[in-house]
């Protein structure tokens, strides 16, 4: 019966060392990122020689980061305003009716979740380009749309049915109409849920790269889309600047990350909303 | 709107209401529609355009795929990859849960977990590049520590797939799995417990029946995901060879040959492929685990 502690001890003492080693590795794999940004040279010793900030600044003029960086803010922006605009009305019905062909809907919402963007990217590219819509702005934003709107009316939906209906209902009564109840009694009412997941749709679609690389034309890249050609052509500049370009994204992405942490669990970032 | 109309359009109305539609339900209208502009019609349109191929019949370019080895090959090539990193990713992911969930503070290490997915693969892939390359601190370890007498090989080749996606993966797969283990019940563990069931048996007689639906589903997006493996592919593997993954040949031919039809075949066939492994494991459950274990509070 002594036996039996130690061993289990053994064995949570294996499930540390392995976490463990892959937090330093993350952490690692990071930190080679940001040290070799700052670094002049950096061959045969564990750290650069010296410590500059001149990569930065080559970064900003050779990739046109201030461009990007626009383009980035602007689709994301979009994306971001048009997702709560369609998706939350949607995630309304879908939570206070029960109409023929639920299912059928969810199942539709659920689809661009479950199948990776690559799958069903190629033949969207496909058709955005025979529209003429990719290769621009308004193509990138469409792209982006098709997993982030399903996104949000899964994440709305458990929030909306916290809502008592009878808030709603006497709001009816003092005579107001769709559009009323939801500018003054709903959106109020879930502010919080929707911020989480308007901040858990940016946080994706910043990060979001098959999508955006193959709608975005020459002057719609987004800041990951850069990054993946700056590495691709790696060799034409020196690493140093493209690791510059990187940390560049990574402050991007993980202040906005921060941020959502507030309001959400970093469960919920992958699990979605449990049916 | 005539006089006729109008008496019935109350009724009707009234009728379509008690089924469930009215002015509320057309809320969910436009976001149906969206999707299945952009993603249901250009699925059958990729379908379609695949069966009309710039040259031959109908099958022309599913009978291409499957007789050009430098096609073929690459769902061999996928799977040599995406396999081993979703079981690699499972297998750890259960004993981190089981043992996470026991812990009081989750969230800071759910949070670091996190990042990786927030930055996604193309960060991932040149952080890699750095990090396991020749001159890198994995190297630099395995050198100055004596276990390797010169620097080993990571980027490039198959290992830096396998690491990207173990690092991108791993994460994904341990939330949903913790979101599944936390959703157990404790007091059934509890009452195996008072039994007399030990800490291995508890294990395998009640979490794991009860974790198995969770568990398929965790090993099917994770497959899916890892199938569908693009940037990192590109960037740290070598994407002329061992690590030609079935994106790649989509991409090439939508974007370099510009052969959409052919580019849609590819695409029908990856999808073709990750429903049948889906569909695979999701059977293997029902054959696995059978019984009302399915849902832990009932």
């Amino acid at each position: 019966m002594v036996v039996r502690p130690v061993g289990e001890r053994l064995w949570s003492t294996c499930i540390w060392v392995l976490v463990g080693f892959f937090v330093v590795n993350l952490i690692g794999m990071i930190a080679a990122v940001v040290v070799n940004s700052f670094g002049t040279r950096w061959f045969t010793t564990w750290l650069p020689t010296g410590y500059t900030t001149r990569w930065y600044i080559l970064a900003w003029n050779e990739f046109h980061l201030p461009d990007i960086l626009l383009v980035t803010i602007q689709a994301v922006g979009a994306v971001v305003i048009l997702s709560g605009i369609i998706g939350v009305p949607a995630a309304y019905a879908m939570a206070r009716r029960d109409f023929p062909g639920k299912r059928a809907v969810m199942t539709l919402f659920l689809l661009p979740l479950l199948v990776p963007p690559i799958t069903y990217g190629i033949p969207m590219a496909t058709v955005l380009y025979q529209a003429h819509l990719a290769g621009s702005m308004l193509g990138v934003i469409l792209a982006n749309l098709v997993p982030t709107v399903p996104f949000v009316v899964l994440i709305m939906i458990p929030f909306i049915e916290q809502i008592d209906p009878r808030v709603e209902a006497a709001a009816r009564v003092f005579g107001a109409r769709t559009f009323r109840l939801f500018t003054q009694v709903l959106i109020p009412l879930l502010l919080p849920g929707i911020l989480a997941a308007l901040l858990l749709v940016l946080v994706r679609t910043i990060a979001m790269f098959e999508l955006t690389f193959l709608t975005a034309g020459p002057t719609s890249q987004t800041l990951v889309v850069a990054l993946y050609y700056a590495v691709f052509a790696a060799g034409v500049r020196p690493g140093q600047s493209i690791d510059a370009m990187a940390v560049v994204y990574m402050i991007t992405t993980l202040i906005w990350l921060l941020i959502a942490l507030r309001f959400v669990n970093p469960t919920q970032i992958v699990a979605r909303a449990k049916r | 709107m005539s006089a006729a109309l109008g008496a019935h359009a109350p009724r009707l109305r009234l009728r379509l209401r008690n089924r469930g539609l009215d002015g509320v339900t057309l809320l969910v209208v436009p976001a149906v529609l969206f999707i299945l502009a952009l993603f249901i019609y250009p699925f059958l349109y990729g379908l379609l355009l695949s069966f009309e191929p710039k040259e031959g019949g109908a099958l022309a370019n599913y009978i291409a795929f499957f007789s050009d080895p430098f096609l073929y090959d690459t769902i061999g090539t996928t799977l040599l990859i995406a396999i081993p990193a979703t079981l690699l990713n499972v297998v750890l992911s259960v004993p981190v849960a089981m043992r996470v969930r026991l812990m009081r503070h989750q969230k800071l290490l759910t949070a670091i977990l996190v990042i990786p997915i927030t930055l996604g693969t193309v960060l991932i892939a040149e952080g890699l590049l750095t990090y396991l390359g020749p001159r890198g601190w994995v190297n630099r370890v395995l050198v100055d520590f004596g276990i390797t007498g010169s620097p080993i090989r990571l980027v490039h080749n198959y290992w830096g797939v396998l690491l990207s996606l173990v690092i991108s993966g791993f994460p994904f797969t341990f939330l949903l799995t913790l979101s599944y283990v936390t959703g157990i019940d404790p007091a059934l563990e509890q009452a195996g417990r008072m039994l007399g069931a030990r800490s291995r048996a508890r294990f395998w007689r009640i979490i794991l029946p009860l974790l198995a639906p969770g568990l398929a589903v965790t090993t099917a997006l994770s497959f899916v995901q890892a199938f569908s493996v693009f940037p990192s592919a590109v960037l740290l593997g070598a994407p002329a060879g061992p690590t030609r993954v079935i994106s790649i040949a989509a991409y090439q031919a939508a974007f370099e040959a510009y052969d959409y039809s052919m580019a849609s075949a590819i695409a029908m066939i990856m999808a073709a492929v990750q429903v049948i492994i889906v569909v695979a494991l999701l059977a293997a459950r029902g054959l696995l685990f059978r019984g009302p274990a399915s849902s832990g509070k009932g």
